[in-house]
C-alpha cells in the first residue's frame, strides 16, 4: 500500500507532465525537479489562485451591501466610480492602500500588526474545504467539516489580539464582547452541524453534498423538522459569529465607536474589513452546502446548469438575507444576546439533537418501518407533528413580551 | 473545602465617551465609570459649544438677537425664535405699548412652529434608531424632513437657521403655492408615520432595548425640571400649548399624548404621537386661514420700529418647543438693548438627570437614554 | 392665588423680616414684573424655597429657571417657580452684595437647581454655599473671571492662546 502523499504526488506529476506536453514546454523542468518541490509549487499555485479568487468575493460583497442598503433606504448608493458605481470598492481599496500606516504609540506594536493577518488568514483558510463544483474542492479531506469549525474559531483570537494590542478602551470593549459572543454562539452552531454528522456519518463536505444531490427533498434542511430548525439555528448563530446586525455588538458603532478595530486605519483596517465580508460569505457558503445542497441542483431536470451557479446562487441568497437583516433590525443588547444563546438556542439545539438521534435510530434499525411503516415514515410523522409542536412552544415561550428586568 | 484564594483585584474602568463620539448628539462628554459592561455612574461634561448667548444678547438690539436664538436649538429654530419674540411682545404689552400682530402672522407662526416640531421629532426618531442600531429609519426620517426644510426655504430662504419670526409678525409672506405643497406633504406624511411605527416603534428588538430602561417617575421628573416630551413620557399631561396657551394655540383642537411609566420607549413614543397632533394643528390652521380668507391677505407683519424700546421691567416667558419648556427671562432697562437675557433650556435640565438615570445600567443603555431625552448640545451649552 | 397671598404665607412662616418686598407690575405699565417677584433675604432663601415647595397651598414643585442678574451694586439670584399642582407662578428674588456674593444653595429643594446653580455660579460669580459640586459647568475649570458680570474683561491669554479676537 502506497502512502497517500505518494499517490498524490504521482497524480500531480502525471498532470504536470500532461500539461507540459500539451503546452509543449519540452517536458524538461517539471520532471527534473524533486518530488517535494513539485508538490510545494503546486500547492502554492493553488493557494494563490484560491486566495485571489476568494479575495475578489468581499470586493463584490461590499458593493452589493452598499447597493442593497441604498435600495433599502430609498437611495441610489454609489454611482460615480465606473458604470453603476461598480468600481467603487476598488477605489476604496486603493484609497486604503495609500493611507498612512498608523500604529498607536502606546499599543503593543507586534500584536497590533499581527492581528489583522490572523483574522484574515483564519477566515480565508476555511475556503479550502468548501466544494464549489461537483469535481473541485481545494482540500477534499474527510475532516472537512471539523476543519471548518476548528479554523473559524481562530478568528476570535485575532480579534482579541487586535482589541488588546490597541490599548484603547473601546477596542477592549469590542474584543471582550467578541470573545464572549463568538465563543458562546460556537456551541449552538456546532450542535447544529453535529446533527448532520449524526444523520450521515461523514465529515467530508463533498460527500455531504453528494448525499443531497437528488433534489430539493433531499436537502438536509427538509429531511426532517429537527434539521429544519437546526438550519435556522445554524444561520442565526453564523450571523452572530460574523458580527453582523442584529448581533454586531463587537463593532457597535453607536456604543463603542468601531469596537476592536477602532484604532486601525489604512490597509490594516482593510484586512479586517475584507475578512468580515469573506466571513459572511463563508458562513453562508457552509450553510448552503450543509443544509441546502451546495452545488446540487434543486430539481433533477435542472442538473444541466453548472454546479457553481447553484452554489453561488444559494450562497448569495443567504448573504442577501444577512444584509436584509442588517438594514432592517436594530441591535440587541449584550445581556439579550447572551440570553438568546444560552437560554433559547442551546436548549433547542439539545432537543434537536435528541430528536435527530431518535429519527436516525429509527431509520437505521428499521424500527420505524415496523412500527408505523404501513403507511407513514417516521420523518413524515415528525413533519406532521412539527407545526403543532411549534405552535405549542410559541404559546409557552413568547420570548420577551414583558419589559426586561434590569440588574440592580 | 478549598482554601480561599486570594481575591482578584478589580478596578472600575473610566471610559471617556465623547466629546467626539458617534452617538452623543453633538459634543457631549460622558465620563462612564464602568465595571465591565455595567455602568456605575455616568457623569456628563458639557460646555464644548458654549459661546455665551446671554452675553451676546446684552450687547445687541432686540432685533439682532433673533438670529442668535436660532443658533441655540438649531434643530427647531422656529420655536426658539417664537419664544423670544413672544417674550418681548409680552413685555411690550404689559408695558402698555402692545404690538398688534396681524391675524395672518399668528397663523403663519403656528404653522411654521408645528412644522419645525415635526422636523425636530423626525430627527429625534431617526437618530434614535441609529443609536439603537437600526440605520434605515434615519434615511426615511430625513426624506420627510427634507420636504419641510424645502418649504421653509421657500418662505424664508434658509433651511436651518431662519430668522423668520419677527416682532409683530414674520419676515416674509407665504409663497402662493405654500399651502398646496404643505397639504400634499401632510397627507403623505401621515401614512409615513404608520410605516415608521412598523419599521421601528413596534420592532421586537427595539422594544426589548427601550422598554423598562431608565424609568423616570413623574415626581422625579418634575424635581429635575423635566418638561416637554420627556415629562409627558412619564405620564404627566403637561403641555404649555394646552395648559398656558400662548400665541393662538387655544384655537386648535389637539390631544396631548402621554406615556405610561416613563421609560425610554415612552419618551420616544410621545414624540411619534406628537407628530400626528402637529399634523392636526397645521391642518386646522390651514383650514382656518382659508375660512377667514387670510391666504390672500397681504398683511403679514405689523410695522415695528427697528429701535424697539420695551418698557423697564422683567419678564419670564416660556413656550413649548419640541424639547420642552423654553423660557426666556428678559430684563429691560428701557433702551433698545436688553440688560439681561437668560435662557432656560429644556435639554439642560433633561441632561442634568443623566447621572441618576444611568446608575447600574449597561453601556448600550446609556446610548438609549441620551437618544430618548433628545438633546441638542447647542441649546445646552448656549 | 395672588402674589400678595403668597407673600403673606411666606412672611407668616419665615417671619416679617425675611420677606422684604413684593415687586409687581404697576398699573401704568412703567415697570413690568411678570411673574411678580418676592424679595427674600438672601441668607434665608433655602428656607423660603422649602416653604414654597412644601406648603400645601403653594406647592411650587417645579423650579422653572434659576438665573443670576448683575444689578450693579448687587448681584441678584432669581428663582422662577411654578406649581404643577395649583398652576400658579411666582419668582423669588434675593440680592447679595457684589463684594461678597454668597447665597445658600437650593439644590436640596429642587434637584434641577444643581446645574442651574453651577451655571450661575461660574458665569456670574455667585457662590452657592453648601453646593455638592461647585465646579464650573460650561467654562473650563481654569477660566478667569465671570463673563456675565457687566464689568467683565476677557482674559488676554488662555493656555497660550490669544483670547480676544
Amino acid at each position: 500500500m502506497k502512502h497517500p502523499i505518494e499517490t498524490a504526488a504521482e497524480q500531480i506529476r502525471a498532470t504536470a507532465a500532461e500539461a507540459t506536453e500539451t503546452l509543449n514546454l519540452g517536458g524538461a523542468w517539471p520532471a527534473g525537479l524533486p518530488l517535494e518541490t513539485v508538490i510545494l509549487l503546486t500547492l502554492v499555485v493553488i493557494a494563490v489562485i484560491a486566495v485571489t479568487v476568494v479575495a475578489g468575493i468581499p470586493i463584490v460583497l461590499v458593493l452589493m451591501e452598499r447597493k442593497v442598503s441604498a435600495y433599502f433606504q430609498n437611495r441610489l448608493g454609489p454611482t460615480r466610480v465606473g458604470p453603476w458605481g461598480l468600481l467603487v470598492t476598488l477605489a476604496d481599496g486603493i484609497k486604503l492602500l495609500f493611507k498612512e500606516d498608523m500604529v498607536p504609540p502606546s499599543s503593543d506594536r507586534k500584536l497590533f500588526r499581527l492581528a489583522p493577518y490572523v483574522v484574515f488568514a483564519a477566515s480565508f483558510a476555511v475556503v479550502a474545504v468548501i466544494p464549489p463544483f461537483q469535481s473541485t474542492v481545494i482540500g477534499n479531506m474527510d475532516l472537512g467539516l471539523f476543519l471548518y469549525l476548528a479554523i473559524s474559531s481562530l478568528i476570535v483570537l485575532g480579534i482579541i489580539m487586535a482589541g488588546w494590542a490597541s490599548n484603547s478602551k473601546y477596542s477592549l470593549f469590542g474584543a471582550l464582547r467578541a470573545a464572549a459572543q463568538i465563543v458562546s454562539y460556537e456551541i449552538p452552531l456546532g450542535l447544529a452541524v453535529l446533527m448532520i454528522v449524526m444523520a450521515t456519518g461523514t465529515l467530508n463536505m463533498q460527500h455531504l453534498v453528494m448525499d443531497q444531490a437528488d433534489g430539493i427533498h433531499a436537502w438536509y434542511m427538509f429531511r426532517h423538522p429537527f434539521l429544519f430548525i437546526g438550519a435556522f439555528i445554524y444561520f442565526l448563530s453564523a450571523v452572530a459569529e460574523v458580527n453582523r446586525t442584529p448581533f454586531d455588538l463587537p463593532e457597535a458603532e453607536s456604543e463603542i465607536v468601531a469596537g476592536y478595530h477602532t484604532e486601525y486605519s489604512g490597509i490594516r483596517f482593510a484586512y479586517f474589513f475584507l475578512a468580515e465580508y469573506a466571513n459572511a460569505f463563508i458562513v453562508s457558503a457552509i450553510c448552503a452546502t450543509l443544509f441546502m445542497g451546495g452545488w446540487a441542483a434543486p430539481f433533477p431536470f435542472l442538473s444541466g446548469v453548472p454546479g457553481v451557479v447553484w452554489f453561488l446562487g444559494k450562497t448569495m441568497f443567504l448573504v442577501f438575507i444577512m444584509m436584509w437583516l442588517r438594514w432592517t433590525l436594530p441591535r440587541v443588547r449584550v445581556d439579550q444576546l447572551m440570553s438568546l444563546c444560552w437560554k433559547y438556542f442551546l436548549p433547542i439545539s439539545f432537543v434537536n439533537i435528541l430528536g435527530a438521534g431518535v429519527l436516525a435510530l429509527l431509520e437505521r434499525e428499521e424500527i420505524g418501518a415496523q412500527l408505523g411503516g404501513m403507511f407513514l415514515s417516521a420523518e413524515a410523522v415528525s413533519w406532521i407533528a412539527f407545526p403543532f409542536v411549534l405552535a405549542l412552544l410559541g404559546w409557552f415561550a413568547r420570548w420577551g413580551t414583558e419589559p426586561v428586568r434590569r440588574p440592580s | 473545602m478549598a482554601a480561599p484564594t486570594k481575591a482578584l483585584r478589580t478596578d472600575e474602568m473610566v471610559l471617556s465617551m465623547g466629546p467626539q463620539h458617534p452617538s452623543t448628539h453633538g459634543v457631549l462628554r460622558l465620563e462612564l465609570k464602568t465595571d465591565g459592561e455595567v455602568v456605575e455612574e455616568a457623569i456628563p461634561h458639557i460646555g464644548y459649544l458654549h459661546r455665551n448667548f446671554e452675553k451676546h444678547a446684552e450687547s445687541l438690539p432686540y432685533f439682532q438677537i433673533i438670529p442668535y436664538t436660532d443658533r441655540m436649538d438649531y434643530i427647531a429654530a422656529m420655536n426658539n425664535e417664537l419664544g423670544f419674540v413672544l417674550a418681548v411682545e409680552k413685555l411690550m404689552e404689559l408695558g402698555g405699548k402692545p404690538i398688534s400682530i396681524p391675524e395672518k402672522a399668528q397663523y403663519i407662526r403656528v404653522v411654521v412652529c408645528e412644522m419645525n416640531r415635526i422636523a425636530s421629532h423626525l430627527l429625534a426618531f431617526g437618530t434614535y434608531g441609529m443609536d439603537i442600531g437600526a440605520l434605515t429609519p434615519f434615511l426615511y426620517a430625513f426624506r420627510d424632513r427634507e420636504t419641510i426644510l424645502g418649504l421653509f426655504e421657500d418662505i424664508c430662504g434658509a433651511r436651518l437657521l431662519y430668522n423668520y419670526i419677527r416682532f409683530g409678525g414674520v419676515s416674509r409672506d407665504l409663497t402662493p403655492d405654500f399651502h398646496h405643497k404643505l397639504r400634499r406633504f401632510l397627507s403623505k406624511f401621515e401614512k409615513n408615520i404608520d410605516s415608521y411605527n412598523t419599521l421601528l416603534t413596534n420592532n421586537k428588538i427595539f422594544l426589548e432595548r427601550t422598554k423598562g430602561v431608565a424609568v423616570m417617575s413623574i415626581d422625579k421628573a418634575i424635581q429635575y425640571g423635566w418638561t416637554g416630551p420627556n415629562l409627558r413620557g412619564s405620564g404627566m399631561k403637561w403641555d404649555l400649548r394646552k395648559d398656558e396657551p400662548y400665541s393662538i394655540y387655544d384655537r386648535f383642537d389637539f390631544e396631548v399624548p402621554v406615556g405610561e411609566i416613563g421609560d425610554c420607549w415612552d419618551r420616544y413614543k410621545v414624540r411619534m404621537d406628537e407628530m400626528r397632533e402637529s399634523v392636526r394643528i397645521v391642518r386646522q390652521a390651514l383650514d382656518q386661514m382659508e375660512e377667514k380668507g387670510l391666504l390672500d391677505d397681504p398683511n403679514y407683519a405689523a410695522k415695528v420700529s427697528a429701535k424697539l424700546r420695551p418698557p423697564v421691567g422683567e419678564v419670564y416667558f416660556r413656550t413649548e418647543t419640541p424639547r420642552g419648556d423654553l423660557g426666556y427671562y428678559i430684563q429691560s432697562d428701557g433702551t433698545n438693548v436688553p440688560s439681561r437675557v437668560k435662557v432656560r433650556s429644556p435639554c439642560f435640565t433633561a441632561l442634568s438627570a443623566m447621572r441618576e438615570l444611568s446608575r447600574g445600567l449597561l453601556v448600550a443603555d446609556i446610548i438609549a437614554i441620551i437618544g430618548s431625552i433628545d438633546i441638542v448640545m447647542g441649546e445646552i451649552d448656549r | 392665588m395672588t402674589a400678595e397671598e403668597i407673600k403673606n404665607i411666606l412672611s407668616g412662616r419665615l417671619g416679617e423680616e425675611a420677606v422684604l418686598e413684593l415687586l409687581e407690575s404697576d398699573e401704568e405699565g412703567m415697570t413690568v414684573y411678570d411673574p411678580p417677584q418676592i424679595v427674600v433675604r438672601a441668607d434665608l432663601i433655602a428656607e423660603a424655597a422649602l416653604v414654597c415647595r412644601d406648603e400645601e397651598s403653594l406647592r411650587f414643585d417645579s423650579l422653572m429657571s434659576l438665573g443670576a442678574v448683575d444689578n450693579g451694586e448687587r448681584l441678584t439670584a432669581l428663582y422662577h417657580l411654578h406649581s404643577m399642582t395649583h398652576r400658579h407662578q411666582i419668582a423669588l428674588r434675593a440680592d447679595v452684595p457684589r463684594a461678597e456674593p454668597s447665597i445658600p444653595t437650593v439644590e436640596n429643594v429642587w434637584k434641577t437647581a444643581n446645574w442651574h446653580e453651577r451655571e450661575a455660579g461660574e458665569l456670574m460669580g455667585i457662590a452657592f454655599e453648601g453646593h455638592s459640586d461647585p465646579r464650573p459647568l460650561l467654562l473650563p475649570e481654569d477660566w478667569e473671571g465671570h463673563p456675565l458680570r457687566k464689568d467683565y474683561v476677557v482674559q488676554e491669554y488662555y493656555k497660550g492662546m490669544k483670547v480676544p479676537y
